[in-house]
């Protein structure tokens, strides 16, 4: 009995601590699979995951410390051949603004859409993306982005500048087609 | 401020993430550079926009009560994994692989770049050649194939042998006194070697045809104690070696070069 409580005890504790961080884990996993259904799996993993690694959290930023965790079960467990399409990390170095990777299909349903900065996002290389999404929409240093990233810092620095330069080519282009 | 440098600087600084020195660098930087502040206030527009516009999704309902349900489904003290995610196989370490190419790409360019610079050049080996060629010639019996202080008796003896005439003169009056010629071969080809007396000093002068049609002033070099001279004029590429001083050396070549000019002349 005294078990069963400690467990009951361990599940709250964690929620208390991990829930109010779900929207931002959501975010994330919503600008890494570009869809709904994914995103909900992706969450759901990660929470479960977190949980029982939840014993091993020695404190620090509970917000980046899920968001590592969202960003590496995506990574890890839904990397499906269209999780894969969007991931510059191994060819970045080969491509140098990765300008290619573009989905033809993501351009045409940004002409539709309308929501210029969205669609642009969403063209973005994912390694380009996700560093935007941590840093304009949850807000995290450098030095955090680093660690959910698990990339130095210089490289998120330059991740960075790189993403915004193509965003605003990808929004200047947009705003020329009339979108 | 370098391109892709300010780019990296000027988006850390929008971000508040220089330390104070790189943050006062690009303040002063922007301060005379009308292009950098307007990319500057380019990326404040863009980060307006993207958090004025950038659809920041909200976890739905049920998934919170799926969650709910699904940690409480949990089974009881379920043990944690002992490999932390981070370590997960799947994941292979992209940024140590990169880093071990790139030190193996810098490897390779620098073994390159180390054969390429120690790779004698063509006029390296050109010398080196030369300089063989007439320590040869020292040997005994080695220096003259046709041994005569008389230029119309040497010039003559190249006929059939090399596809071109040298021009062969005796400067024995200036102190230069021609003993013989013999063929040699140089660059991959057969060449005419005129041999000279000066006191008690060998000169060796090589004569062969030049492709490039450039003529050239004396160029002065000096291997394993050797001095040599190289030169161009009228299509022929001449080249002396010699262990007499490199005064004298020229003065020989000042001498033989007066002499082609005056025949060219005539």
């Amino acid at each position: 009995m005294d078990k069963y409580l400690g467990d009951d005890d361990k599940t709250a504790r964690f929620e208390a601590m991990a829930m109010p961080h779900l929207d931002a884990a959501y975010n994330l996993a919503r600008w890494l699979t570009r869809n709904q259904h994914d995103a909900d799996d992706l969450v759901q993993s990660a929470y479960l995951r977190a949980f029982r690694f939840a014993d091993g959290f020695r404190g620090g930023d509970v917000r980046a410390w899920l968001l590592t965790i969202v960003r590496h079960t995506y990574y890890s467990t839904l990397r499906d051949g269209q999780a894969q399409r969007g991931d510059i990390s191994f060819d970045e170095a080969l491509h140098g603004d990765g300008d290619d990777s573009a989905d033809p299909a993501a351009i045409a349903a940004s002409r539709d859409t309308g929501r210029t900065v969205n669609a642009a996002l969403a063209q973005l290389p994912q390694a380009f993306r996700e560093v935007l999404v941590l840093k304009e929409m949850d807000d995290l240093s450098y030095k955090q982005i680093a660690e959910v990233t698990e990339t130095p810092i210089g490289t998120v620095m330059s991740r960075l500048a790189r993403a915004r330069k193509q965003l605003l080519a990808y929004l200047k282009h947009g705003e020329q087609d009339g979108i | 401020m370098e391109s892709k440098h300010s780019q990296e600087k000027l988006s850390a600084y929008l971000d508040a993430e220089l330390d104070a020195a790189d943050r006062a660098r690009v303040e002063a930087h922007l301060s005379g550079c009308g292009e950098c502040t307007a990319a500057l206030a380019q990326l404040e527009a863009l980060r307006g926009r993207v958090a004025a516009e950038a659809q920041r999704h909200a976890a739905p309902e049920y998934l919170k009560h799926r969650i709910h349900a699904a940690l409480r489904a949990e089974p009881a003290g379920t043990p944690a994994p002992r490999t932390p995610p981070r370590t997960s196989s799947r994941t292979w370490p992209w940024a140590w692989i990169n880093l071990g190419l790139a030190g193996a790409m810098t490897a390779a360019f620098a073994v390159t770049l180390t054969l390429y610079l120690g790779q004698p050049s063509a006029d390296d080996r050109l010398e080196q050649e030369l300089v063989s060629s007439h320590f040869r010639s020292l040997m005994p019996d080695h220096l003259a194939d046709v041994a005569s202080t008389d230029q119309h008796t040497v010039k003559p003896w190249f006929a059939g042998k090399l596809d071109y005439s040298p021009p062969v003169y005796d400067l024995a009056a200036q102190g230069y006194a021609l003993i013989g010629g013999r063929l040699d071969y140089l660059q991959q080809r057969p060449v005419a070697a005129l041999a000279y007396r000066h006191r008690l000093h060998i000169v060796n002068l090589y004569i062969w045809p030049d492709a490039s049609g450039h003529a050239s002033t004396p160029q002065a070099g000096m291997r394993q104690g050797f001095h040599l001279l190289r030169w161009t004029q009228d299509g022929m590429r001449y080249s002396a070696v010699s262990d007499i001083n490199p005064q004298d050396l020229a003065q020989f070549a000042a001498l033989l070069r007066q002499k082609v000019a005056q025949a060219d002349a005539q």
